[in-house]
């Protein structure tokens, strides 16, 4: 008979042997832990492992959350082999598969967390993980227990080995099989304590750079099953259009052309991410250049959607607009029209944010194969559950149907939390009856993409007679990324109004009131969310009190942070913000650009800083002007992100983001022309080249025993703030609008 | 010597195919479809030799980096037909035959030079066109590298030149 609490255990922890003796630990994760067990039924038997143990000592982790140059599953495998005591050379790290099993009516999620977003792969991690590290060497000591006869209290384990007290030891490998013929521990292994840890807080390399460096590491794009068609499509330009006149007849008379098929339309109660962005043609070939020319021999006739606004239209009513009441007051805080009456002194400016694309360096692609009783889906995605989803709602089929999986993804940046590529491949298998595998151009991924929205924000600050801030009024008007997304308008503000981020809670009197603006164009998540688009306002605007009131602009900002303490923080990232540790990063960064040293080279230092994610970030930048040419000399972040797991990758992390920042600060914006978007390649989205970024980039983090926050996107938001500041300091030439360069050129 | 009776092994032999013969890391391959398909894809769809990576169309992003007859080239703007008779190199061939990694591709992993790796490929390869060019690369030869990375690895990209460039420099003596 099984009694409750070790049904309890076997949900949570699985352990296998396999044929070759191996050990095998999975862990069924307690999200669901409701489920009756005799719902569980078979579902549990083909549980992935996390941990394998070869006989021969080698130790297989699998990573679960996908990776898009995060370093996920680097610092995953550290987590578990940490607990485990693995000898980290003998450590193979593999990506895991979607754990998707049918549940009662909706998916169970076999192993947890599996997304790419908003940085949370790392604290849940953190959570989840150790736990399958620790019960895979609770197993091997009790098995290292039985073969020396000694108490497994005595045993210790070190590099893969067990060692009992008169220094004898065993491999992990030796003792694999017997450790998998032994039932889970009866309570929850015991967790290291964090001085005893001999991997978690060192340096690790990426898992894959081998693989990498020798082009053998297969992206999603890499992929290409025997049997596939490759696919690519001839999307309507004009958003919200439809196909209007299609002659197909020259590109199917082509050698090697398969078949031509058309996508509708999407319905306007179709969410977007789930569905294709646009109504489209496809050329499915036998190889990419085939399909590619049969694309362009199709002929095809268009019919524009509803007129889409560019930001110019967009920003040019705004002053009107303002005026009217906001859609969402988000905060009030005190009196800010009374505090404001009383100030000494006003300060007012007006930023504006450009529309920009993802531009992530692989193009969406997606191997498709759909059966009549299963279907496997190949491509990048930071969103594989509402991959699942998508194809669910396409095929009918089963969660248990559909294999689903995560290979490396050549950047991402937000844009496959959207799985319209996935729904694409879909619905061209189906209707192709045959696998095929989706390629998307460059152009492709300008021309239709769920862009960053476009903002103005408009801010208004009261100062005493001391200067400090006594009001302080934030308008954003922004085109928010959740219309189209099933959420009701009301709630549109919640992505790009932050109600907590500073500086609210450190000025009596805040109002914070959002306009909603529409351009009609899709908008999606584009790396750390609005707070890429919120940190420049705001700190760009305290640059502008602190020159206004000839305040120094480390002292205004470490004097509006005040004393130490825990602000309330209600969004992710939250429940608190420290305002010490956003002093302490500052201060950090400042002394390492030489804030107070006297310069007389020309060279502006500018600062910022932002609480993103859990994350607490500052940025200094140095930059001259050489000529007509700007020059970037250096970057320091430093960052306070709790916990770092690997702190040679928390550090790639910060510093691509920061760089990321620039590089989209500096130049990067879409347009739009004859009612479409203008761009088609890089030549008109000049991503930075090297030469463009700062030489010396230099990275900061604060020794932290709190719980890590993960590390991918609190590098971006502060960079293009203290960018902008620092060339102010440099020029004089205050610039409001992002992308910089253009406006600066326009100024100067 | 008599002969045994034969039973047809029921293949006819095909005559040679017209062809573009060309060497892709050592080894001698010939192009039978196409002669205006770009060696990008003729590397990835019919080679399957994925290090040379799709990204841009027009040459802009480096991506797809190979040497042609040890010269930097952009696969997606290069035809087969112009390539008879050539030698490509691509990320494949860098490492020797036996598996030991160029100084470049060591230097990439000592520096970490990673993020999502996507761009990787190409930068080796605009690398080391460099330092066939300069044994001893400044900064400013650095940056003649127009190589796009979106992930913002650019200074472990330089570091892991000026390691790589030290690493063959102490090879030398």
């Amino acid at each position: 008979m099984t009694r409750p609490h070790d049904a309890a255990r076997r949900r949570f922890l699985k352990v296998l042997g396999s044929a070759s003796g191996a050990l095998i630990v999975g862990m069924r994760l307690p999200a669901r832990a409701d489920t009756p067990d005799e719902l569980l039924g078979d579902a549990l038997l083909p549980l992935n492992p996390y941990v394998r143990i070869e006989t021969d000592g080698t130790v297989v982790i699998g990573a679960r959350d996908p990776e898009v140059g995060q370093g996920i599953r680097t610092a995953e495998a550290r987590v578990i082999a940490e607990e485990l005591d693995a000898d980290w050379p003998r450590v193979v790290v593999v990506p895991l598969p979607l754990g998707a099993e049918d549940g009662n009516g909706e998916p169970r999620w076999t192993f947890g967390h599996q997304e790419a977003r908003g940085s949370t792969g790392m604290p849940a991690a953190w959570n989840d993980l150790r736990t399958v590290g620790a019960t895979a060497r609770n197993l091997l000591v009790r098995a290292a227990a039985q073969r020396f006869g000694v108490n497994a209290r005595r045993l210790q384990t070190r590099l893969g080995k067990v060692i009992a007290p008169d220094g004898r030891m065993l491999d992990y490998g030796e003792l694999a099989t017997a450790a998998s013929l032994l039932p889970p521990a009866n309570i929850a292994p015991k967790l290291k304590s964090p001085e005893v840890f001999r991997l978690v807080g060192q340096d690790a390399g990426d898992v894959d750079a081998r693989g990498i460096v020798t082009g053998r590491e297969l992206h999603a794009i890499d992929q290409l099953p025997g049997n596939a068609l490759v696919a690519v499509i001839a999307r309507c330009p004009y958003p919200g259009g439809a196909l209007k006149a299609l002659d197909a007849d020259a590109a199917r008379a082509l050698k090697g052309v398969a078949q031509v098929l058309t996508i509708p339309k999407p319905a306007a109660t179709e969410l977007l991410g789930a569905r294709p962005l646009a109504a489209g043609v496809a050329v499915l070939a036998q190889d990419t250049w085939t399909a590619l020319r049969g694309r362009e021999l199709l002929k095809i006739e268009w019919k524009p959607g509803a007129p889409v606004h560019g930001d110019d239209a967009l920003a040019a009513p705004l002053d009107a607009r303002f005026e009217e009441a906001p859609s969402t007051q988000v905060r009030d805080d005190g009196d800010y029209d009374h505090a404001r009456k009383l100030a000494h002194r006003a300060v007012q400016a007006r930023y504006r944010i450009a529309t920009v694309a993802h531009a992530e360096l692989e193009p969406s692609n997606c191997i498709a194969q759909v059966a009549d009783d299963n279907a496997l889906i190949i491509a990048p995605l930071q969103n594989p559950r509402g991959a699942l989803d998508a194809v669910q709602q396409l095929t009918g089929l089963r969660p248990s149907q559909i294999e689903i999986r995560l290979p490396r993804s050549g950047g991402g940046m937000g844009r496959t939390l959207d799985n319209d590529h996935a729904a694409e491949a879909v619905m061209l298998a189906k209707a192709a009856k045959h696998p095929v595998k989706l390629m998307w151009t460059r152009a492709d991924a300008f021309a239709n993409d769920p862009y960053r929205p476009f903002a103005v924000h408009d801010i208004s600050a009261g100062l005493d007679r001391k200067n400090r801030i006594t009001a302080w009024r934030q308008r954003i008007a922004s085109t928010s990324r959740l219309a189209g997304r099933g959420e009701p308008r009301e709630r549109w503000w919640l992505s790009e109004a932050h109600p907590d981020d500073l500086p609210a809670g450190l000025v009596d009197n805040y109002r914070l009131d959002w306009f909603a603006l529409d351009s009609l164009l899709p908008r999606g998540n584009w790396r750390a969310g609005g707070h890429g688009i919120n940190a420049f306002a705001v700190q760009v605007f305290l640059d502008e009190i602190a020159a206004a009131t000839r305040q120094d602009p480390l002292q205004l900002r470490l004097d509006l942070l005040g004393e130490p303490r825990q602000l309330p923080y209600r969004g992710h990232g939250g429940p608190v913000l420290d305002t010490g540790r956003l002093a302490q990063v500052l201060k950090l960064a400042a002394d390492a650009i030489g804030w107070t040293k006297k310069r007389n080279d020309g060279h502006g230092l500018g600062l910022a800083f932002h609480f993103t994610y859990g994350g607490y970030v500052a940025h200094a930048l140095e930059v001259s002007m050489q000529g007509t040419r700007l020059v970037m000399h250096k970057a320091v972040i430093a960052a306070d992100l709790g916990r770092v797991i690997n702190p040679l990758g928390a550090r790639a992390a910060l510093e691509g983001a920061t760089l990321d920042g620039l590089s989209t600060a500096l130049g990067l914006r879409i347009t739009l022309k004859d009612g479409r978007i203008a761009q088609q390649g890089f030549r008109d989205y000049p991503l930075a080249t090297m030469t463009q970024m700062p030489r010396e980039v230099q990275t900061i983090l604060v020794p932290s025993q709190e719980a890590p926050t993960g590390a991918y996107e609190m590098g971006l938001p502060g960079a293009a703030p203290a960018f902008a500041n620092a060339v102010f300091a440099a020029t004089t030439v205050r610039v409001r609008s992002l992308p910089i360069l253009p406006e600066l050129m326009r100024l100067l | 010597m008599p002969r045994l009776p034969q039973t047809d092994p029921g293949i006819t032999p095909q005559p040679i195919r017209p062809g573009i013969d060309v060497s892709i890391n050592g080894k001698p391959f010939r192009h039978t479809g196409d002669p205006a398909m770009p060696l990008l894809w003729y590397l990835r769809d019919v080679l399957r030799l994925t290090g040379c990576k799709y990204a841009c169309d027009d040459g802009s992003c480096g991506a797809c980096s190979v040497l042609v007859d040890g010269k930097l080239a952009q696969a997606c703007g290069v035809t087969m037909q112009k390539l008879q008779g050539r030698s490509i190199t691509t990320v494949e061939g860098l490492a020797q035959a036996d598996g030991t990694l160029h100084p470049l591709q060591q230097a990439w992993i000592d520096e970490d030079a990673i993020l999502c790796g996507y761009c990787q490929p190409g930068m080796l390869i605009a690398a080391a066109d460099l330092l066939a060019r300069k044994y001893d690369p400044s900064d400013s030869d650095i940056d003649g590298i127009g190589n796009l990375c979106r992930c913002g690895s650019y200074p472990r990209v330089r570091a892991a030149i000026k390691r790589a460039a030290a690493a063959m420099k102490g090879a030398r003596k």
